[in-house]
């Protein structure tokens, strides 16, 4: 498993694969996707692509943490984190690719 | 925000596509991410986050609803992980609210 690591240049290719546009443009698509889908989380919104999964933001609760090597007690900010929830179809994609 | 939202927002910013190249594009990214995934490779986006399989031991479920216990064989799922950029902007806008 994790053979490979494809990064934005990846995505970029396959944009550029798809529609006939320059690699520089191609790029810049990719990354407005990605500041898009970013933004809307940042303004609190869900993002849900059908077929892909679901981003969604969660509000954590402040609490008391421990440094696991010291034993001391560190506050721990309320906070909001990112989940994401794949879909049906990539589950059962990634499922099936990754099968031994 | 919905994929149709997001190729909409695509279209507009980039007046010389046409809508359908819009959703190709969009579409194509995704699709190179499930792709990438199913390959069992990772697919790391700087600031944004990162995508990659996790191996699910096989385990002895129960269905629910006749309490019957089935077994469940191991498998890979998908998994993501938010980068510190994005983890960032989720929260300093947080705190300006």
């Amino acid at each position: 498993m994790a053979d490979k690591t494809l990064t934005r240049m990846d995505l970029s290719e396959a944009v550029f694969r798809e529609v006939g546009l320059s690699r520089n443009e191609s790029a810049q698509l990719v990354e407005s996707v990605l500041q898009h889908m970013s933004d809307a989380l940042v303004a609190g919104e869900q993002v849900k692509i059908s077929s892909f999964g679901t981003f969604s933001i969660r509000d954590k609760a402040a609490r008391v943490g421990r440094n696991p090597k010291t034993g001391e007690e560190v506050p721990i900010h309320p906070r909001r984190v990112l989940s994401f929830r794949p879909s049906q179809l990539m589950k059962e994609r990634v499922a099936r690719g990754n099968r031994r | 925000m919905i994929r149709s939202e997001l190729i909409q927002k695509i279209a507009e910013e980039n007046p010389h596509l046409q809508q359908r190249h819009a959703e190709a594009i969009v579409n194509a990214i995704f699709e190179e991410i499930i792709e990438a995934l199913a390959q069992g490779d990772r697919v790391e986006l700087r600031g944004f986050g990162a995508f990659s399989v996790k191996l699910r031991d096989a385990r002895i479920g129960r269905n629910p609803r006749t309490g019957e216990t089935v077994e469940v064989e191991e498998k890979c799922v998908p998994f993501f992980k938010a980068g510190k950029l994005l983890r960032e902007r989720l929260n300093a806008a947080k705190a300006s609210e």
